[in-house]
């Protein structure tokens, strides 16, 4: 049986990508996506909100954030096709469109977060 | 009806699998949408992304963010997306017992401390992150 | 008068049929049988020609595992009275061929148990014992909970990529690689690992968790893959970053 080289580092991306996902991820889409949107809370200020964002560690950890997430998404999404859609002959066309995907994403992060800012 | 059958070779039943077994019983279901809320993972990145780019970019361009945010469409989206990163994170912390084995001072630490202490971190880091944003 | 349940059995005999079909047996409801009592009943009392595997009744031989009411389940450790009033759907146990009735050609585990070499690999390099290998407590512990798999195949019948890929090494194999991976005595970690870490082993698992819950003797199997997994991920790890050093 041929041994993947890849796929054990790729599994390690998809669980720490599942873990940061879950500890940071709710809390700020309940805040950016609930409730500051339905007026619970006043919005912070754009001052704020970007001292906040220019800060390094703020920029490496939502990078890291960023990067990890997508490549969670982009490894269990590819399993969910294989399983759920039976779509296993596909294979490499989800290979390249999943992780292709996610390192597009993690680019554009990069550039939203280290570049612009 | 012509069945084919030889003595000592018979023919074995081996009916394919549906492309819908998992709707065929609850806990596969759940595995199902389990697995779906990785999509929701990767919108909540995008959405972020669009907020880090809209501060970025300036006053009026945040506003812009923070009216597209509260449209309709969009909340709708953001609270199904909220209910979809909430079950993944419940699942992943419910699971994480199982796939770790951690032993202190010869004794296997218990389930329930190993998903605690994700539970405390995961309220941490939220209220770490609240107050940052909210202050 | 006396309680009476009917048991929905599943039939197929390939001599005459494509299909399987649905056969009814009523039987008397004992507080006492399992269903496989039941079915013992219906063999010796109703209808001779049912085919079904059985051996210890006692839930230690594997023999008896089968699809009931859509669960797999020991037979001789699931009783009639659970499903009262009933009727019983008693089919073979999915994922598997059937050849006959309730009976499921096994061969395709029996094929993949020997690959990842479920016994005690001594080093090549390690001298024969002069005496008895010594085991702690506290290193039985390690690998207790796997060594108690009974190969009754229940966790196949639960796990939906055993079903989906022909080739997945399935959660009973892995759990019992596991076994001997962790035993203090084993040295056989590094063999393994080419059986282990590939598609059809550890990495076609996605933790759907089935394989757990249908257990009848508590192996957690899902659990030792997952573990597993962290294994083979910082051991890749380790050989990416530091490619010097020998595992």
């Amino acid at each position: 049986m041929a041994k993947r080289r890849a796929e054990p580092l790729v599994w390690l991306l998809f669980s720490s990508g599942g873990l940061a996902a879950a500890l940071l991820l709710p809390v700020l889409l309940a805040l950016f996506g609930l409730v500051i949107p339905a007026g619970w809370v006043s919005a912070p200020t754009q001052a704020h909100l970007l001292s906040l964002v220019s800060n390094p560690l703020t920029r490496i950890v939502l990078l890291g954030l960023c990067i990890l997430a997508l490549f969670h998404w982009a490894h269990r999404f590819r399993y969910t096709l294989y399983e759920g859609l039976q779509l296993k002959h596909l294979s490499k066309l989800i290979i390249v469109g999943c992780y292709g995907g996610a390192l597009v994403g993690s680019a554009l992060a990069f550039y939203l977060l280290l570049i612009v800012l | 009806m012509s069945v084919r059958y030889t003595e000592f070779h018979p023919r074995w039943y081996r009916p394919p699998m549906s492309v819908f077994w998992w709707a065929g019983r609850r806990s596969y279901l759940i595995f199902v949408l389990r697995e779906l809320s990785s999509i929701f993972t990767a919108w909540s990145v995008v959405f972020l992304l669009l907020l880090v780019h809209a501060v970025s970019e300036g006053s009026r361009q945040y506003r812009q963010f923070l009216n597209l945010s509260s449209n309709p469409w969009m909340l709708t989206l953001n609270v199904i997306t909220l209910a979809f990163l909430v079950f993944h994170a419940v699942t992943w912390f419910n699971l994480a017992p199982q796939a770790m084995v951690v032993r202190l001072r010869g004794n296997r630490v218990p389930r329930s401390a190993i998903a605690g202490a994700h539970y405390a971190g995961w309220a941490l880091l939220s209220a770490l992150a609240a107050w940052l944003i909210l202050r | 008068m006396a309680d009476r349940i009917i048991l929905q059995v599943s039939r197929y005999r390939p001599e005459r049929e494509l299909e399987p079909t649905t056969q009814e047996y009523e039987i008397p409801l004992n507080e006492e049988w399992a269903v496989l009592d039941g079915l013992n009943h219906v063999k010796d009392t109703l209808d001779g020609t049912l085919s079904y595997r059985w051996s210890c009744r006692m839930g230690i031989c594997g023999s008896c595992g089968m699809t009931v009411n859509g669960e797999p389940r020991l037979t001789c450790a699931t009783f009639l009275t659970d499903y009262r009033p009933g009727p019983i759907r008693i089919e073979p146990l999915h994922n598997f061929p059937v050849i006959r009735d309730l009976v499921v050609e096994i061969g395709d585990f029996m094929r993949k148990l020997p690959q990842v070499k479920p016994w005690l690999i001594h080093g090549e390099d390690t001298a024969a014992p002069q005496s008895e290998l010594l085991q702690t407590p506290a290193d039985l512990d390690e690998y207790k909970q796997y060594s108690m798999c009974i190969n009754c195949m229940l966790c196949y019948s639960a796990c939906p990529i055993v079903g989906l890929e022909e080739d997945f090494l399935g959660p009973a194999a892995i759990a019992l690689a596991q076994r001997y991976n962790l035993d203090s005595r084993d040295e056989g970690a590094d063999e393994r690992l080419d059986v282990l870490s590939t598609a059809a082993g550890v990495w076609g698992c996605t933790f759907v968790g089935e394989c757990t819950k249908a257990c009848p003797k508590g192996v957690d199997p899902a659990g030792a893959i997952q573990r597993y997994k962290l294994t083979a991920a910082t051991d890749s790890l380790r050989s990416f970053l530091m490619p010097w050093r020998s595992s």
